[in-house]
């Protein structure tokens, strides 16, 4: 056995010059992986994870550069190689799948012409039918069937996890010892997800190629690797055996990201944690509250454009029913293209259904006029996905949190600015960055900024469509411990959208579970998590990363 | 296989680690201040700046910068002359002074500029916002009243139009027909800008909160989608001194009592080949003036693009 990393790197120093002399992105980080091992590397956003894994093929984006420390790799020293020659190392003896599938393949060449491209490349084969044959090849062994016909195929024609899978198969054409893997899944659905990484490990481990795992999601890194490197602010903050590091936490930044987890946490914060009473009997309260949302038999259909002037009838959302007791969360879970947003949309009145009912309170929203719609507006308010997005960026916080007083003309001057202020302690942020704009601050502070705006006019309902999706780990459970805080003090009710089902054992009281524009599960949270009755339902839960790795805390 | 990757842990202490803290530096930020702050940056702004502000102040006072009245004294005697003392350019063919005349014929040119680019923005701002985001069939009207002046080379239709009012010919009538044809530009660069705006998560909250359409047009939209129009503002005021110019020379635009520099280069044309001077000045005043706005545009067009920014 030889005992020789097949990867060593050794204080690896990277830099991004910008006009106020350099930005260290990456200081210091060590770490060896050896032939045939996968290697995970946790860490958040702007945690230099991704950065280090360019950097061992040199592939840092525009002005990075490597500003010290060394990468060898084989025996063979990478940092200040030839491009030519590190040209022959990429792809060939080192592969590299990109994180979004959706962007990585050129929408204007066959599939089957950018498979051969790489084939080409990487010297596998030179001789025309060779090198078809081996397209074809690679297609087949990424789980593709009928593969002759798909490589004629555009990208367009692909799905975002056969996308992925074709990737894969070009980075892994060249049966190189390494793979990097950048987030190969983050874009994609934990089942779809599940499906990748599966055939990931297959493939790797017939061809003893070692694998470097980027992502943010400690429950997956364990689930699939043998050890984790956990990176934090440019550091390794804590390496080793991926067990060890998640039974046995050392650093606090790693504690903190183990007892954050979604995937490994199965407890419900806030209102249902509470130590005194037993959950159940909570949820039988909630339940003898009065409905605040009624849904009845909703159905929404668009049509799209087909050839020509025809279009066909696309039904986004089937006949969907549920009711929301006032008080509780109630999450719709689902895949992309399930129809759960659509189902927020038509809540918010931003789409007219095609047909069904929506009760408020008890009063039907799809009779009010104009009037009505806007005091609707004031009791029920929505926080979406992006937090980048979702704030205008000229605006400062202060009136980006005052916007919505100010349309429904809540109060003067002063009392709205003491309002404000008021809400800015609600979600936790410093009255300074009041007259501060959205760019200056982070993703979850920004969302934070949103949450306040839709407490802004006291209301009773809140609609978060996929509101921490876009956050870091710590983050999102922060946002998450803010709501269910924000849910006990104001007594608000929840309709949480989202495609995470590890989120919604930490938050829900009950979940549906909706496919394809229909209902196919629906129940209390913990009977769903602990008895599914669907297939659907148990795939899903099966496709959680790291669900089935006991804490032993 | 033997376990061969130790278990590492950093050094630590225990509240080394911050999640999500707020990190605010003193200066507010946001597109605008970035914006002026990244152009004080740049030595191109202050060079054109420099020069607009001169070009400003001689329309403006044109009697600061020479004591010699551009028509008065014009004497057959220095006809073509070349440079002397107190007439440091020379004189045109009918024995007047060209500094004089081209200091005089500033605030001409520049005016019609200055029209011109107002009204384009007017009438540009209005079709391209109102296309862009009500959309639908008032955008297809629009949009295809808009072709329709865009297919009309504006040359060409000023040319026409400055034929047939030929006995209105002045400041007014000259910018408005170059006006005319010149928004589309504007309005195109703006509809485009609107319909990438108004898709964005920030107008869904609005709308979501209550807020009215034409509220969330005036309040969100208007205001992030500007800052090209800004861009192709001081390239069309640039552009319309030109044209103004393109038009006194071809006979149809300024009568020729009026000083401009258009009139002057087309008054030199005849004196090409035995004193080219006289057509070099007025047309060197041109360049300039013409160069200090489109350099002022692409100061202003890097500056409000944070890519630009990041990569110098």
């Amino acid at each position: 056995m030889n005992d020789t990393p097949l990867l060593s790197v050794r204080d690896l120093q990277i830099e991004f010059p910008n006009q106020n002399g350099a930005v260290k992105a990456v200081a210091g980080v060590s770490f060896d992986l050896f032939a045939g091992q996968t290697l995970a590397i946790v860490g958040e956003s702007g945690s230099g994870k991704s950065t280090t894994a360019h950097a061992i093929i040199n592939l840092l984006p525009g002005n990075g550069r490597i500003a010290g420390g060394s990468v060898t790799f084989d025996g063979r020293e990478l940092v200040g190689l030839d491009p030519r020659e590190l040209e022959k190392v990429r792809g060939q003896q080192i592969g590299f799948v990109p994180q979004d599938p959706m962007s990585n393949l050129n929408p204007v060449w066959s599939v089957g012409f950018q498979v051969e491209e790489a084939i080409r490349a990487n010297g596998i084969a030179t001789e025309k039918n060779a090198v078809r044959a081996a397209a074809i090849d690679v297609l087949q062994k990424a789980g593709l069937s009928d593969a002759e016909r798909r490589l004629k195929q555009f990208p367009h024609q692909f799905s975002g996890g056969m996308r992925q899978r074709v990737l894969i198969g070009i980075g892994l054409s060249a049966k190189p010892k390494l793979l990097i893997a950048d987030e190969p899944t983050s874009a994609l659905d934990v089942t779809v997800q599940r499906g990748i990484l599966d055939h990931l490990d297959d493939l790797t481990k017939d061809s003893g190629t070692a694998v470097i795992l980027i992502t943010h999601d400690l429950g997956l890194a364990v689930e699939r690797a043998e050890s984790v490197v956990v990176m934090y602010r440019g550091k390794i903050v804590e390496s080793g055996p991926s067990l060890e590091i998640l039974q046995n936490p050392q650093h606090p930044y790693t504690k903190r990201l183990v007892a954050a987890a979604p995937s490994l946490a199965s407890r419900r914060i806030g209102a249902g944690a509470s130590a005194s009473k037993p959950a159940e009997t909570d949820v039988d309260a909630q339940e003898s509250a009065p409905v605040a949302i009624s849904v009845k038999n909703l159905s929404k259909t668009f049509s799209i454009r087909g050839t020509g002037f025809k279009s066909t009838q696309f039904t986004a959302v089937n006949d969907v029913s549920f009711d929301i007791h006032r008080g509780s969360t109630t999450a719709l879970v689902g895949e992309s293209g399930s129809g759960k947003s659509t189902v927020a949309k038509l809540l918010m009145g931003l789409e007219t259904p095609t047909s069904g009912q929506i009760h408020i309170d008890g009063r039907d929203v799809g009779n009010l006029n104009k009037h009505q719609m806007l005091a609707l507006r004031r009791r029920m308010q929505p926080v979406f996905q992006d937090p980048y997005g979702s704030l205008d960026p000229l605006y400062n916080i202060a009136n980006t949190i005052a916007e919505p007083m100010l349309t429904h003309k809540v109060g003067d001057r002063a009392s709205r600015t003491a309002r404000v202020r008021e809400l800015l302690d609600q979600v936790s942020l410093p009255q300074s960055i009041a007259t501060r704009y959205p760019s200056e601050l982070s993703g979850g502070q920004r969302q934070r900024v949103a949450i306040a705006r839709a407490l802004a006019l006291k209301p009773d309902i809140l609609i978060l469509d996929e509101a921490v999706s876009a956050l870091d780990v710590l983050v999102q459970a922060q946002i998450l411990d803010l709501l269910a805080q924000l849910q006990d003090e104001l007594r608000l009710t929840y309709l949480f959208i989202t495609h995470d089902l590890a989120v919604v054992r930490m938050i829900a009281d009950n979940v549906c579970v909706m496919s394809k524009g229909q209902i196919v599960e629906a129940g209390r949270t913990n009977d769903i998590f602990d008895n599914p009755r669907e297939e659907y339902t148990r795939n899903l839960l099966d496709a959680i990363p790291g669900a089935n790795i006991k804490l032993g805390l | 296989m033997a376990n061969r990757n130790e278990h590492f842990v950093a050094d630590f202490s225990e509240d080394s680690v911050v999640v999500d803290a707020v990190r605010i530096d003193d200066r507010p930020s946001n597109l605008w201040y970035d914006a002026w702050r990244d152009a004080r940056k740049r030595p191109m702004f202050y060079i054109s700046g420099v020069l607009i502000v001169l070009v400003a102040l001689v329309a403006l006072f044109p009697g600061l910068f020479t004591n010699v009245a551009p028509n008065d004294n014009c004497q057959l005697a220095n006809s073509s002359g070349g440079p002397m003392l107190g007439h440091p350019l020379g004189f045109t063919r009918q024995g007047c002074d060209i500094y004089s005349r081209i200091i005089y014929g500033t605030s001409t040119s520049l005016s019609v500029g200055l029209i011109v680019t107002v009204m384009t923005t007017i009438m540009g701002v209005l079709a391209g916002a109102i296309a862009g985001f009500y959309g639908k069939w008032v955008d297809a009207v629009l949009s295809r009243i808009g072709d329709i002046f865009f297919s009309i080379p504006y040359i060409l239709a000023a040319v026409v139009i400055m034929s047939v009012f030929s006995q209105y010919r002045n400041v007014w009538v000259i910018s408005a027909a170059i006006g005319f044809f010149a928004w589309p530009s504007t309005a195109r660069v703006l509809r485009a800008e609107i319909l990438r705006v108004k898709n964005s998560d920030f107008v869904m909250a609005s709308t979501a909160i209550g807020v009215s359409r034409f509220t969330i047009l005036m309040r969100h939209v208007l205001p992030n989608s500007v800052a090209p129009v800004i861009v192709i503002t001081t390239i069309s005021l640039a552009a319309a001194i030109v044209a103004e110019a393109t038009l006194s020379f071809l006979g149809v635009g300024l009568p020729s009592t009026t000083m401009s520099w258009g009139n002057d280069i087309s008054q030199a044309q005849v004196d090409l080949r035995t004193a080219p001077m006289i057509l070099v000045w007025p047309s060197l005043a041109l360049s300039i003036t013409v160069l200090a706005f489109i350099m002022m545009g692409e100061v202003v067009r890097d500056a409000l693009d944070p890519k630009a920014r990041s990569s110098r």
